[in-house]
Order: structure tokens, then sequence, then C-alpha cells
């Protein structure tokens, strides 16, 4: 039975759009090359830090939820260090309540789309 | 009222409190999991500075004291909520 992680990311808010994409693709690939499964994704888009980073006021948010080994927080965690763009990270294996959770939040988000459509 | 007359009388009455029962919402509500991404909700555990309150301010039970910490910490990492503060909220 693997682990279920999540780990979020703030990047850099002097990025562009493109880039801010090519460094999600960068590090989803890193998951999925490891024998990663990525379940879900969100991008929380610039928000506003509640206190600067490396000088910054703002970053742009990214969640990635996925279903992995160990070893893989490792080798995600080593290219998080090593890219410039990322001012922040964080990475925890998800108990079962945050399965629940993150499972009936998704699911609720579905049927308000739903319902808006 | 009747009753009262035959009794002391105050100035200004006496303020006799009734404890109200301390209660920890997460057991009442049935909330398991505490959602590190919902900084408003996690202030309400906060004092002014920014510091987590104690459990016998809140009446939260041990096991959801824990959790709810880390939920602030984790919070706080991701720079979504401050370490230190003036007047938070």
């Amino acid at each position: 039975m693997l682990n279920q992680y999540e780990t979020v990311f703030i990047a850099t808010p002097v990025l562009s759009e493109n880039q801010m994409k090519e460094a999600v693709q960068k590090f989803k690939k890193i998951i999925t090359d490891n024998e990663g499964e990525i379940i879900h994704e969100e991008n929380w888009g610039l928000k506003k830090l509640a206190y600067p980073i490396q000088k910054k006021s703002t970053g742009f948010y990214y969640l990635i939820e996925f279903r992995g080994k160990g070893e893989l927080i490792d080798k995600l965690e080593v290219q998080y260090r090593r890219d410039e763009r990322i001012i922040r990270f964080l990475t925890f294996r998800m108990d079962k309540y945050a399965v629940e959770y993150a499972e009936k939040k998704r699911k609720m988000k579905e049927t308000e789309k739903v319902r808006e459509e | 009222m009747a009753q009262n007359n035959s009794e002391i009388r105050y100035l200004t009455p006496p303020t006799v409190e009734i404890k109200k029962k301390k209660y920890c919402r997460f057991k009442k509500n049935k909330i398991k999991y505490i959602d590190y991404k919902d900084p408003e909700f996690l202030k309400k555990f906060l004092n002014e500075q920014g510091k987590i309150l104690p459990r016998r301010i809140t009446g939260t039970s041990l096991k959801y004291q824990r959790r709810v910490a880390k939920a602030i910490k984790r919070s706080r990492h991701l720079a979504m909520l401050p370490y230190v503060a003036d007047l938070l909220k």
C-alpha cells in the first residue's frame, strides 16, 4: 500500500505564466518518473504572504496530491531545494482523515460545478 | 422579584456568573481533520500576537489541540499565517 502525500510549493512572483507552468510540469514529471501517481492538483494562483520570504511579499501557490513511495519524497525535496524559483515548500503524508477530507472537498466542488452548469 | 424584597438589596446587582461548560468544538461537530489551508478558521485559535491559545481557553480536547497546533504550524510555514503579528484579526 503506497502512502498518499500532499505537497504545496510557493514559487517566486517574478515568473511569467509560462515559466510557472514549466515549473509545475517539472515537478509533476519528477513525481511520475519515480513511480508516483498524481491524484489531484490545484493552482491557487498568486497569493499574498503573511510575512516576507526572501524579500518577496507574494507568491504562486500550487498543490499536488499524489501516491508514491517514501524515496520519492527525498528526490522531490532535493529538487525543490535546488530550484531557485521555489521559495517555500511543504510535503507531508496524509493520514486517513486527511484523505477523507480531501475527497469530500473534491466531491463538493464537483457538485457545485454541475449546479453552476 | 417579590421574594427578593426581604433579602439584602444591592446597589449594583451582583453578577452571578453562570459558568458555561466549555466543549470541544471538533468533538461536538464531528470534525476529524483540521485543514491547514483555511487560515481564517485557524485564527479562532490564535491570540492577537498570533500565538496559539491554550486549551483552557478554547476548550479543545487534547487530541484535537495537537492537531490544531500542527495545522497552525503548517499554515505558518506556508506563509498563510504569521509567526509574529501585532494586530491579528
